[in-house]
């Protein structure tokens, strides 16, 4: 007994701290692990148009669609007119329809005919494109879409 | 006394080494949260049907191509017509005692205008050329209006505002209730079909 008292006397221990840099560190990578820097490379400009009257998106059930104008490096390639983009590659009007089955196809069976379509459109594309969009959407019969924005009031422009 | 202990390695500096990029991680990355509006496309119908609508029930909203409003025939600036809308919609234009009279509206009642929220439509037409930005900030205008009346609506019934309450649903706040979220579920339900969202975007012009 004398032995352990004599070992407890003194000052108190400082509480280690050697396990600070494990908790943090384990901190950091669930950070790096669940934030997604970017889905899908952009090849084309992307400044969202503003609104404020807005529902979420459900993303397990979405597809996106990307258009606008080819970004700067892309511009001497591809020249300045608007451009639909899905996945990682430039789609035309006319192959629309075969990218969009393919990518429906890769969303959970239960929510295939639940499927949302993200418009992420420029601001400075002129409607046409949109257009031509909604008319391939609806021979898929894809009929749910989203005008993604970004939040801000669309009156002070 | 003398009796040190051998010097360990300072790991004292590591947890600001890992706090430092866990900032850096947390300031640079950012978790999106697309949000935008939501639509139905109407669904793909061989044989054209003629629906007749009258002309009073029909909000047209044009924009050219160079971004200017037409409504109802009269040119308007984008920032009028969200009031517009509302005062179409909240008219309720037929007179007390017809089946279809809509006792809740506040508008103005006027005969020229729309009947009820139920038969008021809103068209949009865009020309090709229209600049997404504005057709977007017209949807939102037009989605505004009702949101605006679902509101006021959901205000007088049941005491909370439309637009939050389903936020808070969306985002799965009553998830642990289902008695709850079912009513309330019936009470958006409700609100909507007081002023069910008519908006028809034609196909855009050729031009």
């Amino acid at each position: 007994m004398a032995k352990f008292t004599k070992k407890k006397g003194g000052d108190l221990p400082a509480i280690s701290t050697a396990s600070l840099p494990d908790i943090v560190f384990m901190l950091l990578f669930f950070f790096m692990v669940v934030t997604v820097l970017r889905d899908s490379n952009l090849l084309v400009q992307n400044k969202l148009p503003k609104a404020d009257q807005v529902e979420k998106l459900m993303k397990d059930r979405s597809i996106f669609i990307f258009a606008g104008k080819p970004s700067d490096r892309y511009k001497k390639k591809y020249g300045s007119e608007p451009k639909i983009q899905i996945g990682d590659k430039y789609t035309d009007v006319t192959s629309l329809r075969s990218a969009l089955t393919e990518l429906r196809g890769k969303l959970r069976p239960e929510l295939q005919d639940k499927v949302m379509v993200a418009l992420k459109v420029d601001e400075n594309t002129n409607t046409g494109v949109i257009t031509d969009i909604k008319e391939e959407l609806r021979e898929l019969n894809m009929l749910k879409i989203i005008y993604i924005t970004t939040p801000g009031n669309p009156l002070d422009q | 006394m003398a009796r040190r202990s051998t010097p360990e390695v300072n790991a004292g500096s590591m947890a600001d080494i890992a706090f430092l990029l866990l900032i850096f991680f947390l300031v640079t990355t950012t978790i999106e949260k697309d949000k935008g509006i939501a639509r139905n496309l109407p669904p793909k119908i061989d044989q054209k049907e003629d629906i007749n609508i009258k002309q009073k029930n029909l909000f047209e909203v044009l924009v050219n191509k160079d971004d200017q409003l037409l409504v109802e025939e009269t040119p308007m600036k984008l920032k009028d017509l969200r009031q517009a809308a509302i005062d179409f919609l909240d008219n309720g234009g037929l007179p007390n005692g017809d089946p279809g009279y809509c006792n809740y509206c506040k508008g103005k009642r006027d005969p020229l205008s729309s009947d009820n929220p139920d038969k008021a439509i809103i068209s949009v037409k865009s020309d090709r050329l229209t600049s997404y930005k504005t057709y977007i900030a017209v949807q939102n205008e037009l989605v505004a209006a009702y949101n605006f009346l679902r509101d006021r609506e959901a205000q007088r019934l049941y005491g909370w505002k439309y637009t939050e309450m389903k936020k808070r649903l969306d985002e799965g706040e009553f998830k642990n209730t289902p008695i709850k979220e079912d009513k309330i579920r019936e009470q958006l339900k409700k609100i909507q079909d007081m002023y069910p969202l008519k908006l028809s975007e034609a196909e855009t012009k050729k031009n």
